[in-house]
């Protein structure tokens, strides 16, 4: 049985989609069976991040509402034998689709696939309700802003008050030079004020646009620091335990302490 | 003790995060006592239910909430009294 994750923020704008390419073609990398579900349906983004474009005939709306079987609108990924993606319906508007449609399409994938990625829209309406009426567990992603943070804080209510538990943080876009600075809050004043548990920390990364303009997810290269900490955050996903990379620390204890003993400059 | 060895540690950055943080602090106590509307009023069930070993009061009349300032949240409470018991059995005789 596969597991069915949502990836959520609240606020528009702070890297769900970029997180679903990445965490799941990083699962596909590790050999799992992967599919991801664009559910921002008239803003479509996952398949040109994806670099799948081209490949859409079907889409989630011709699925639900039967215009297609669901094998023929799933499409193959470019790299990897076990990743699929279902693409967001481009013309039609988020009524089209309803949370019992995302709860059947779900429990059908879940007998297929290891990991079903929904990338949710921005927002608390419709379509938030259908991304995450199928998911099991729940990823939500922010920035290091104030904006982003409190809307974090709502989504995680609404989860919770949705039986979706313990939902897991991903702090997207942190620059280790201004949290050094004191000019942007650190990961440990964001878990201290959320209250959740911490899935993984990105940092801000000129390559996340190189990669977005190849359509070549930044998890598959090897120097890219946004494409580390997505391989560890899929790897963690799988249950592997695996540290915070080091400019994940910059301002922890552990490098206060370093400094203060001169290890570090 | 981890507050404690940061503080000795090293001084926090005067930066803006702590800006940040004492505004966001401020903010989610109103969120998440607005969001969810039974936190009001479980806690005023709650007030009545304690309050009533020792008076009588205007359940009705009874009001609750948060007032927001520049720097600080309060919980206000305007509670009518119409009565109080007479607590004979606490006094010592
Ligand atoms: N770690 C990062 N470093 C640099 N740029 C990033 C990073 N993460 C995301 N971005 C950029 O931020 C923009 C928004 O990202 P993305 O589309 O993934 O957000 P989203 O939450 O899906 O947005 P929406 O709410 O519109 O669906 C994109 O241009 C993306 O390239
Ligand atoms: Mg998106």
């Amino acid at each position: 049985m596969g597991e069915v994750i949502v990836i959520t923020s609240g606020k528009g704008g702070v890297g769900k989609t970029t997180t679903t390419a990445n965490i799941g073609t990083g699962l596909a990398a590790l050999g799992y069976k992967v599919v991801l579900i664009d559910t921002d349906i008239g803003l479509r983004n996952l398949d040109v991040v994806m670099g799948l474009e081209n490949r859409i005939v079907y889409d989630l709306v011709d699925v639900t509402q039967g215009h297609c079987r669901l094998k023929q609108a799933l499409i193959k990924d470019k790299r990897f034998d076990g990743l699929f993606l279902l693409p967001a319906a481009q013309t039609k508007d988020k009524t089209a689709v309803n949370a019992e449609d995302m709860k059947k399409l779900c429990s059908e994938l879940e007998k297929e696939f290891d990991y079903i990625l929904i990338d949710c829209p921005a927002g608390i309406e419709q379509g938030f309700k259908n991304a995450i009426a199928g998911a099991q567990k729940a990823i939500i992603v922010t920035t290091p802003e104030v904006s982003a943070v409190r809307d974090a804080d709502r989504i995680i209510g609404l989860l919770e008050a949705n039986n979706l538990k313990s939902p897991r943080l991903i702090i997207n876009r942190i620059r280790p030079d201004m949290v050094k600075r004191g000019d942007m809050m650190n990961i440990d004043d964001m878990l201290d004020i959320l209250a959740i548990d911490l899935m993984g920390v990105v940092p801000d990364d000129e390559y996340i646009v190189v990669s977005t303009n190849k359509g070549e997810p930044a998890v598959l290269d090897m120097n890219s620091r946004a494409g580390q900490a997505y391989r560890n955050i899929a790897r963690r996903i799988t249950g592997e335990e695996v540290p915070l990379i080091n400019l994940e620390y910059e301002d922890g204890l552990l490098n206060k302490l370093k400094r203060l003993l001169g290890l570090k400059g | 003790m981890i507050d404690f060895l940061k503080s000795i540690l090293g001084r926090e950055p005067a930066g803006s995060k702590n800006l940040a943080k004492e505004r966001l602090r401020l903010v989610l106590v109103h969120d998440r006592a607005t969001v969810s509307p039974h936190l009001l009023e479980s806690l005023k069930e709650d007030l009545i239910k304690v309050i009533s070993n020792y008076m009588e009061i205007d359940r009705e009349a009874l009001d609750v909430q948060l007032n927001r300032d520049d720097d600080s949240v309060a919980l206000v409470a305007n509670i009518p009294v119409l009565k109080m018991k007479r607590t004979y059995q606490d006094a010592q005789v």
